[in-house]
């Protein structure tokens, strides 16, 4: 029994361990074809498209989410701050959490449900169909033709959806805050502005670029390698999401970290970020 | 003159061979027909020869060099000389016919709009559904999608054209069309033509040679007159189309039917 079990945990080990490379010559082959013809004009003729499916059809849910994030998050902290007194600094509270995580986050998990899974569902479509073969055949390579542009996309997009997430967010905690809760105007706002830095809102930005490179990637990776017929497509889009959300939690902690300790780093120079 | 060269090819998928020790040669300008039951490995060896596959073991030349081996990049510029049918069309859902036919020009050549969209009126011409440039491939039925992904395999004027089961899926008189095209393209184009198939009807009508590979290995080679002569029982039963009593045996029994 002992025997068996340990045999599992190697086979398993060693399946993780084959995927995860996998996984990294895909990530390798995508930079080796954005840059060698990739990022010619000809090459990314569908980005309107695709910029329109991602971004612009992402706003909605976006706004939605963000606005109710901000909304919630007031009423969650005005007791607190106002059992200490401190009911007029929520606009600090609110603006840095937004800024800071939750909006760079949600943000990326929206746009992992939204257009990981979608993104996985058509490039699996396209493996079963033979598509992606018929592509290889007509000298057309599908990951410079199809995930480049499908990358670059979700790399650029999902940080101008965070910024537009943090603004709805600090928005909706104005609405709640002020009309609602009965905080003065320029209270919520001159606390804003103390609370939150410029270095807090590009630390939300730089991470939500690797959270858009992470679900481009990934989305497209479960896509290529999805199993046949319609389950292994349905699969398929369920790993890619739970693995895009994983990823953006896991990425969320590093940067944590990283993004503190050179906060900290460039303390002499931090003027300089506002 | 041989075109294409498969030597000792071996492919397995897991525990599966497929491919076991397959040696064919093709010659320039000639329609060959690849038979076979169902898993025998006609298509597998169909995407070794374009390189979609590589083999565990043996060799793919084509026209003196060898492809198996060869690097995406300068696979792709010798792929510009193949046509390929895929036994579903394959044709891009998003895209419209003209837009289908169009891609490989536009991937391979710098041509202006104008030259491309003569290609495209050209081609579809060529297989008899000319005007329907604008139409998506879901608006087609299954013969017309086999005729349009036949388009756009010979958008670039192939020197090779592949056809994966061109008729499968297909009624007769459909099935007839698409032979009439396939000998049509050989004689305007003088293309090479192979031709996957289960169908002994097109395989007859199509082929100046059939081979037909059993457990991944040849077992015939021969024109069509000959293979209606043959005497080898596996062949004689594949194009009759008649199943063993053991097979018909296993279904009385309401077990699953062994492949020939």
């Amino acid at each position: 029994m002992p025997t068996r079990m340990l045999a599992n945990v190697g086979f398993q080990t060693q399946t993780l361990l084959g995927n995860f490379g996998d996984f990294s010559t895909f990530v390798g082959q995508v930079f080796s074809w954005m840059f060698g013809g990739g990022l010619r004009l000809k090459n990314l003729r569908n980005l309107p498209d695709l910029i329109y499916e991602v971004g612009v059809r992402s706003v909605p849910v976006i706004s939605v989410t963000g606005a109710f994030i901000g909304m919630v998050m007031a009423i969650e902290t005005y007791t607190q701050l106002k059992s200490l007194g401190q009911e007029e600094r929520m606009g600090s509270l609110i603006g840095l959490s937004v800024v800071k995580q939750i909006g760079p986050v949600l943000a990326a998990v929206m746009l992992a449900g939204r257009i990981g899974g979608a993104l996985t569902a058509e490039l699996g479509t396209m493996n079963v169909t033979e598509q992606l073969d018929a592509l290889r055949v007509m000298g057309a390579e599908p990951i410079r033709y199809l995930v480049v542009p499908r990358f670059l996309t979700c790399l650029f997009l999902l940080p101008i959806l965070t910024i537009y997430s943090d603004v709805l967010g600090v928005i909706g905690g104005w609405v709640v805050s002020v009309h609602g809760l009965g905080i003065p105007n320029d209270s919520y706002w001159r606390f804003s502005a103390i609370g939150i830095e410029t270095w807090q809102v590009m630390e939300g930005i730089i991470k939500s670029f690797f959270f858009g490179g992470a679900i481009g990637l990934i989305s497209c990776y479960k896509g290529f390698r999805c199993g046949s017929g319609a389950s292994g497509v349905g699969r398929a889009c369920t790993e890619s999401f739970v693995l895009s959300f994983l990823a953006i939690i896991i990425l969320n902690f590093f940067f944590a970290k990283i993004l503190r300790d050179l906060y900290y780093g460039l303390y002499p120079v931090r003027g300089l970020f506002g | 003159m041989s075109l294409i060269e498969l030597t000792n090819l071996h492919k397995r998928f897991g525990k599966l061979v497929v491919l076991n020790d397959l040696n064919l040669t093709i010659e320039e300008g000639k329609c060959i027909v690849i038979i076979g039951a169902s898993g025998s490995g006609k298509s597998v060896m169909l995407k070794h020869i374009v390189g979609l596959l590589q083999p565990d073991k043996g060799e793919v030349w084509y026209d003196g060099r060898r492809i198996d081996t060869m690097k995406v990049r300068p696979l792709m510029e010798v792929r510009r000389d193949f046509g390929f049918l895929f036994q579903m069309g394959a044709l891009f859902d998003s895209l419209t016919v003209g837009q289908n036919i169009a891609f490989p020009v536009i991937e391979h050549t710098h041509k202006p709009s104008n030259e491309i969209a003569s290609i495209v009126t050209e081609k579809l011409r060529l297989v008899g559904l000319p005007g329907i440039e604008n139409k998506m491939p879901g608006e087609l039925s299954g013969g017309q999608k086999k005729r349009v992904a036949l388009a756009r395999a010979i958008a670039l004027d192939p020197k090779v054209i592949l056809y994966d089961e061109p008729t499968t899926g297909l009624d007769p008189i459909r099935s007839d069309v698409i032979n009439e095209l396939i000998i049509n393209l050989q004689r305007e184009l003088k293309v090479t033509s192979i031709v996957v198939t289960h169908d002994m009807n097109s395989a007859f009508k199509v082929g100046d040679r059939i081979v037909m590979l059993y457990e991944g290995k040849m077992i015939f080679d021969g024109t069509p007159e000959e293979v209606q002569t043959s005497e080898d029982p596996l062949v004689k039963r594949f194009v009759a189309g008649e199943a063993t009593p053991q097979e018909l045996g296993l279904v009385a029994a309401g077990l699953p039917v062994m492949t020939v």
